[in-house]
Order: structure tokens, then C-alpha cells, then sequence
């Protein structure tokens, strides 16, 4: 992507005698295995999921403890040394990115569930316990962690806590905010916090929210308590496919009107389809503008009788085509085509670029409308696949990095999604994260007042700006230079700042 | 209604130069909760009205002053609702003191908090300037989640002008059933179950009676009213009265809210309680009551303790903050509220 100038300290010696500085103070109070400052060392930490970014960090630390991770950012603090928190690195907005002269903090090694309690369903783990190991540690319970992004193999629960991640189960089981309650964390003045409980409810402000989502820049996650819930005993898909992505829209609409919440409800264009039939083989009708899927889950008798509501409802709605998985292996064929959109995308293009807007869900006809016109005038080829219960869409833009200008067309394309989710009602980014990916994207979405009371918050638990600085939050100088400014009944925004 | 909200922004304005404080009020419903009431009444009222509301979106959003019985109506009338069920005490409550008051009603402990279901609001901080967080999509990680925390707020961090909600579907079916047993065997009970594919939508226990609703498809309501058993009754106004808190419980006296991991086992503590939410919100009342007993004894079991209603709030209506918590909430007012001047002494 564009190159992005994270090099604070572009002097060799100056950054070499720095790192030798801030790895003794480190080594002073860690044991070894916990700094690394070898560029082989700390070469895998260069990037996280958006591997187009890359910046070899300082320094890389694992702490084991809590204790630790106060050592650390005592050091850090001490000694004005920016620090970027790391869980698995999955994801996809660059919120991990190294800075050059910072440390890159990982969370891998505190991996420990700490407590399991099938009586209370909660679970106490440690910010680099895996979203998947929890549940699999609940399983014997018959519980489970309910969000599930699709990195849940890999992702951590500190990355979620920083992500707010959702999954494709959200609309009926929330987010990670709905379903953590209690995070305990370490700020860059070195106090551990609890935020939340484990209570339903915490004295005070609800700094658990704005803590949820923060990407990194509040503070440093060391336990988190999780709720867990009963796992349903079954669940089954309904495939519907449509002659118009309109008619999908509507069918959605009324699904909704009809006061029915699926536990899972996606949509594919044609493109999609297209693309990911011929790679799993799951049974997709490619001649459909759209397919949907559209799941229920509980007892044997409740999923009975809410697909027969919902065929109902896609019957009505004008589906052209209907089909009821009919066993667990049939509901995960379904699935499987979706579930590898990204894969396959990764297998007809060099590169793909994801977008990740979220938009009014009645909105959504004029929005691919708008996208395949963009199709046009970029020349590239985009595939539309959507969270359809939550307005959340990913065109994934398909593009060869090694074609003279794509990837800088990929990324005009890109923005122009954004800008046109905003136009619409919705916002820049439903999961991925701002990161370093889409900072200017908010410029468009945030006014100059609204950027300043965001980092207003950043300064109520991080004073000295140290900790993911440059991430999330764009300056009003920087949006100012890159020109993506809001205009608000007629006034340009920025007016007293200089132009570039 | 932009006149209206010019007038809110002059106001505030003034304020802040004279640094007088301002008392920020919708209905004046929970004006009895918290700690002190300072400064000049700021009635928000004025500013009302339905802004957006598309069903299928599952999405309300509303200014300030609507009164919840709008919002409510408007909601019925397309089989929608407030899953958080806040409590209606009396006709006054509006929609921006449902949210900065945070209070939510049977439904919490399996649908959610207000917090959970605020999608984005507007803010006008003590500068006067309108700020926009959050939008009207459920999934939206731009920027931090500042909505989310102006609920419970209580006025402090500024003026909420305008606040989207997401909304739910009423339920297919509900049913209510009642079963007569100890507090120790209730809270078991009631943890258990939770733990099993269950559609319990509200519990109460109360003196040796532990009343359950039950919501959800025909056939998930029908199965658990066979596998619980007890005796089915006609729940509506009782659930309301829990709600309203129009319950005889709650009549009189001082009333303290005792929030607990749903897991606590039974609290000895002096005076009759009521426990909601599936043990997680136990009620307390008990007149002149040791608070710093009462305080200890739910810190110990990993709660928190409210100060409800009472005529005497000297020992603090909310519970004390750790330090390094403290910090941070103070940095966060700063940060809103410079001057100082919205419900000062409200929440701390």
C-alpha cells in the first residue's frame, strides 16, 4: 500500500544505540526469552493480517505476568518509548503495525485459562488464551464463547477485546462487548484497572465499553472474564437464492418484520458465488444475482418451527430457489462456500484488498449499485459478500499487486466504498479495526470536534501518548493533508489549519 | 428544533464561562437517584421527537426528550421493543434519561443492558459542540465506543440530544410459572438452568416463591414449561410491577441494589430481599442499614452496592472506585465536561 513513514528515528545509530538503551533497562527487570531486539528475532513481528504494512519493530517483549507487563510499561514510560500491543497478529487493519523506534508488546505467552465455571458460565483467561480454546475448554459443558470471527482458530481474546470483534452469529449473540464481563488491564503509568465485574454491572462510568474496541491505545489487557452460553442442540441452514439483489434485500427485510432473528444471515453476489463454487463445491446456484443463508439454532422442535416460518417468509419474498439442509453435514456444506470467500478470492486474483463498511441494510441495493460502477471506473473486478442481519459488508477487491498502478487503484477503490458507506448512513468499519489501514477514512466519517473528544478519551487513560500511538485516531493535521474532509452544511472543516 | 438545540448550545456556553453548574433533566423521574442534585434545572423536554424508526433496520433513534411511552407505542405498533424493559416511573421518563440513567428491568440478565443496545448518540460536551459517536448500525468499531458509556452516565459527561437504540422483536410466546423454594435452592436453580438451552426471560424469588417468565418460539416455551413444571400463571402485571417497581417490595423505606455475580451464594444481610436477573440484581430493604456492612459484604462476594433510594445518601449512593479507577474517571469528566458544570456531585 502507500508507503507509510513510521520511522520516527531514521538514523541507524541513533536507533541502534536507542534499542541498546531500552533492551538493557528491559533485560534488567525480564528474563531474556521475554526481550527480543535481534532484527531475526523480531522480523515475524514486522507486520500483522495486513501484510501490505511492514515496519521492523525496535524491540519485541513477551512477558509471562501481569508483573511483567507493568515492568514494562514502566520502562516504556520511563523512558518515552511508544508500545504497540500484539495478540495472534490476525488482524486486518494494521492496528499491530510496529513502530520503528517502539516495542512491540505480544501478549502469545500469558496464553493460561485461568478459571472455568460451568456453574457460573464464565470463563477468567488470559489475553493470549485463543477465542477457539475457550470453547473448546467449554465444550465439555455443553457451553461455548459466542463470537466467532472467522480467525477464531487463531485470533486471541485480547485482540478481540481490542477489536470488539464480532463473527457471523452477532445479530443473535452480540459482540465481544456483549459478551465479556470484566476486563483487567495495565496502564502506561503501570496501574493494573478492573473494568466491569463479574457482576452484570460496574460502580461508575461504563469505561468497559470504550475500552472494548480501543485498538490497542487505552491500556494492555492481562485477564478478561468471559461469559459463556449453552450451547444449542441443533441448528440448520436454508439456502436461498434470488433473480435480484434487491428481491435478497427485501426477503431480509421481512425476515426481520416478521420478528424473527436467525442466528446467522449472509448474502453472496453472483461474483462470490462464481468464485467459490468451483473451489468447494458447495452446491451454490451461480445463475442467482444473490444467494442467502439463513440459519436457526436451538432444541429440535424451536428450529423446526422457525424454518418453517422463515421458507415461508423467502418463499413470499420471491426466492427462486430453496433448499433445507437436511444433517450437519449438508448445514456446513452450505457454509463452507461462504465461510471460504477469502480463500477464494486468493485463488482466482494475485491479491485481494477487503473492505469492511457497514451500512443501513435498506441501503444496501444502492450500495453495490454504486460499487459496480466503481468496477468500471477502476478497472477491477470486486466481490460482494455480507453480513446481511447486520449491514456489514465486505466487497473484496480483486487486484495483481505486481500490475503497474492496481494496488494503488485497489486502494482509491477501496476508499471510495468507505466514503460511499458513510454517504449512506453507515460507517468505515463494522470489525476489521481502524488500525493504520483506514485512519484517513476517518476523517470523512469524523468531524475535527469529534476527532479532538476521541482523543481527549485516549488521554484520560494514556496521558503521554504512548501506547499504539498514530493508530485509530487520525490527527486534524494529517486529515487535513490527505484532503478527506467532512463537509458539514457547506462549511470545510479544518478551515484555520494550513494546506499541503 | 435546531432553534432549540442553538438555545441548549448558548446555555451551556454561558455556563461554562461562569462556571455555574447545570442539572441536566428529561422527565425528572430519577430525580431521587444518585447523589445530590446541583445547579439550575436544564429541562430537556423541549427537544423530543421520534427521529428514524424502519422496523426491518431493528433501529430507533429518537431525540432526547421523546417520552418513553412514544417510543414505546411506536414500537408495539410494529411487534418491536426495548429488550432492556427500563423501568416507566410515571409518564415522565424520556428516552436520554432512560440511557443516562441506565436502569434496566426483568429482561437484563438474558437480553442485555441499555448499554447493549445503544447504537450511537449525540453529545453535547460542556464546550457546546455536538458530537456524533456510534451511528445507527449494529456493527461499528470507528473510533471508540463512547456511546456506549454515556449510558449510566447520569448527565455528567454532557448533554445527550439524540440517542439510536437497537430494538427487538416482541417475543412469539411468553409464559409465566411459579415454584415454591428456599433462596439457597432458587439461586442454585436458577444457575443451573442458565447454564442449559433454556428461554427464561425474567426471574424473581421472593419469601419462599421463585417466579419465572418464559419467552421464545411456541415449541422452546411449550418444552421448558414441561421440564420446569410449577404453576403456570398469568405473569403480565407481575413482570411490570417488578419493571415499574410498583411492586409492593418496593414501597417505602430505604432500598438498597446489591449487583452480584449470579453465582453468589445468598447474602445474610439484615432486612427483606427480592432477587432478580438469575441471582445476579438482589434488592435490599433495610432502614438505616450498616452501609459499609453492606458494602463489604457484596464486595466479598464480588459485587456492588447501591444506595437506591434513600433519605439519607451521606454514605454515598454508589459504590467507591479504586484509585487508579478514579483517575481515569476524573480525566474522563475533564475531558467532556472541562468547566465542571453538568450534574456535578451526581455520580461521585
Amino acid at each position: 500500500m502507500n508507503a507509510v513513514d513510521f520511522d520516527h528515528n531514521s538514523d541507524p545509530e541513533l536507533l541502534a544505540a536507542r534499542r541498546q538503551r531500552v533492551a538493557a533497562a528491559l533485560l534488567a527487570v525480564l528474563p531474556a526469552r521475554c526481550v527480543l531486539s535481534e532484527p531475526e528475532d523480531t522480523r515475524p513481528y514486522e507486520c500483522d493480517g495486513l501484510a501490505a504494512y511492514r515496519q521492523l519493530p525496535m524491540i519485541v517483549t513477551l512477558p509471562d505476568s501481569e508483573a511483567q507487563v507493568v515492568a514494562i510499561l514502566n520502562i516504556c514510560r520511563e523512558l518515552a518509548v511508544a508500545v504497540v500491543p500484539r495478540g495472534a497478529g490476525t488482524g486486518l487493519s494494521g492496528g499491530a503495525t510496529p513502530i520503528a523506534d517502539g516495542v512491540v508488546l505480544s501478549t502469545a505467552r500469558m496464553n493460561q485459562i485461568v478459571r472455568l465455571d460451568a456453574y457460573s458460565r464464565t470463563a477468567v483467561v488470559q489475553p493470549g488464551v485463543r477465542n477457539l480454546a475457550i470453547s473448546e475448554a467449554a465444550a465439555q459443558h455443553a457451553l461455548y464463547y459466542a463470537p466467532d470471527p472467522s480467525s477464531q482458530i487463531a485470533c486471541t481474546i485480547g485482540g478481540n477485546v481490542a477489536e470488539n470483534s464480532g463473527g457471523v452469529h452477532c445479530l443473535k449473540y452480540g459482540l465481544t462487548i456483549h459478551n465479556v464481563l470484566r476486563v483487567r488491564m495495565v496502564t502506561i503509568e503501570g496501574d493494573v484497572v478492573e473494568l466491569g465485574g463479574e457482576a452484570l454491572d460496574a460502580p461508575g462510568l461504563d469505561l468497559l465499553s470504550v475500552f472494548i474496541g480501543s485498538e490497542g491505545m487505552l491500556g494492555i489487557v492481562t485477564e478478561v472474564t468471559v461469559k459463556l452460553v449453552p450451547k444449542p442442540a441443533t441448528a440448520r441452514v436454508i439456502m436461498a437464492s434470488f433473480d435480484e439483489v434487491g428481491l435478497g434485500c427485501h426477503a431480509v427485510a421481512n425476515l426481520i418484520a416478521a420478528g424473527i432473528i436467525p442466528a446467522g444471515l449472509e448474502m453472496m453476489d453472483r461474483t462470490s458465488s462464481r468464485m467459490v463454487e468451483p473451489f468447494v463445491k458447495a452446491g451454490y446456484d451461480t445463475d442467482a444475482a444473490a444467494i442467502l443463508l439463513c440459519e436457526a439454532d436451538g432444541t429440535v422442535d424451536e428450529v423446526g418451527e422457525e424454518i418453517e416460518r422463515m421458507t415461508a417468509v423467502l418463499q413470499a419474498a420471491g426466492a427462486s430457489a430453496i433448499a433445507v439442509s437436511q444433517s450437519e453435514a449438508e448445514r456446513l456444506k452450505f457454509w463452507s462456500g461462504r465461510k471460504n470467500a477469502f480463500p477464494a478470492a486468493g485463488r482466482i486474483s494475485p491479491d485481494y484488498y477487503c473492505m469492511d463498511g457497514t451500512i443501513p441494510r435498506r441501503k444496501l441495493a444502492q450500495v453495490l449499485a454504486g460499487i459496480e460502477q466503481m468496477t468500471h471506473k477502476y478497472g477491477l473486478r470486486c466481490a460482494n459478500v455480507f453480513h446481511a442481519g447486520d449491514g456489514n459488508l465486505h466487497p473484496l477487491i480483486l487486484f495483481d499487486a505486481n500490475q503497474l498502478d492496481e494496488l494503488a487503484r485497489a486502494e482509491a477503490f477501496g476508499a471510495e466504498i468507505l466514503a460511499l458507506c458513510v454517504e449512506v448512513g453507515g460507517t468505515i468499519t463494522g470489525e476489521h479495526g481502524v488500525g493504520v489501514e483506514k485512519i484517513d477514512s476517518m476523517c470523512v466519517q469524523f468531524a475535527p470536534a469529534e476527532l479532538e473528544a476521541f482523543f481527549a478519551v485516549k488521554r484520560a487513560f494514556d496521558p503521554a501518548r504512548l501506547l499504539n500511538p498514530d493508530k485509530a485516531i487520525p490527527t486534524l493535521n494529517r486529515c487535513a493533508e490527505f484532503g478527506k474532509m467532512r463537509i458539514s452544511a457547506g462549511q470545510l472543516p479544518f478551515a484555520h489549519l494550513p494546506r499541503f | 428544533m435546531q432553534a432549540i438545540l442553538e438555545q441548549f448550545r448558548e446555555r451551556i456556553r454561558a455556563a461554562a464561562a461562569d462556571r455555574s453548574a447545570l442539572r441536566i433533566r428529561g422527565g425528572g423521574s430519577k430525580d431521587w437517584y444518585g447523589q445530590a442534585l446541583n445547579g439550575e434545572p436544564f429541562d430537556t423536554h423541549v427537544y423530543h421527537g421520534i427521529i428514524d424508526y424502519e422496523p426491518t433496520e431493528l433501529v430507533i433513534s429518537a431525540r432526547c426528550g421523546t417520552p418513553l411511552i412514544e417510543i414505546e407505542s411506536a414500537l408495539a405498533q410494529h411487534g418491536q421493543m426495548l429488550a432492556f424493559e427500563p423501568p416507566r416511573f410515571g409518564t415522565g421518563s424520556t428516552i436520554g434519561g432512560v440511557v443516562a440513567g441506565a436502569m434496566s428491568g426483568p429482561r437484563r440478565a438474558s437480553a442485555g443492558a441499555v448499554r447493549d443496545f445503544v447504537l450511537g448518540a449525540v453529545l453535547m460536551d460542556g464546550q457546546g459542540e455536538a458530537l456524533r459517536f456510534g451511528g445507527q448500525v449494529m456493527k461499528n468499531v470507528a473510533g471508540y465506543d463512547v456511546s456506549r458509556m454515556l449510558a449510566g452516565s447520569l448527565g455528567t459527561l454532557g448533554l445527550i440530544t439524540e440517542v439510536s437504540l437497537k430494538v427487538l422483536p416482541l417475543p412469539l410466546r411468553e409464559a409465566s410459572l411459579r415454584l415454591e423454594m428456599s433462596e439457597i435452592d432458587a439461586l442454585r436453580k436458577l444457575n443451573l438452568w442458565a447454564g442449559q438451552p433454556l428461554p427464561i426471560s425474567a426471574s424473581c424469588w421472593q419469601q419462599g416463591v421463585l417466579s419465572l417468565r418464559l419467552s421464545g418460539a411456541d415449541a422452546a416455551v411449550k418444552a421448558a414449561l414441561l421440564k420446569l413444571g410449577g404453576e403456570q400463571f398469568d405473569g403480565a402485571a407481575f413482570w411490570d410491577s417488578l419493571r415499574d417497581q410498583t411492586h409492593a417490595y418496593f414501597g417505602g423505606g430505604d432500598l438498597w441494589r446489591l449487583s452480584v455475580p449470579s453465582a453468589a451464594s445468598a447474602l445474610i444481610l439484615k432486612g427483606e430481599q427480592l432477587i432478580e436477573w438469575g441471582g445476579a440484581q438482589r434488592w435490599l430493604k433495610s432502614d438505616g442499614a450498616n452501609a459499609a456492612g453492606i458494602r463489604s459484604s457484596v464486595a466479598a462476594a464480588g459485587g456492588h452496592a447501591t444506595l437506591y433510594r434513600g433519605a439519607d445518601k451521606s454514605v454515598g449512593a454508589f459504590h467507591p472506585l479504586a484509585p487508579a479507577l478514579m483517575k481515569i474517571h476524573e480525566r474522563m469528566k475533564q475531558a467532556f465536561d472541562p468547566a465542571g458544570i453538568f450534574n456535578p456531585g451526581r455520580m461521585y
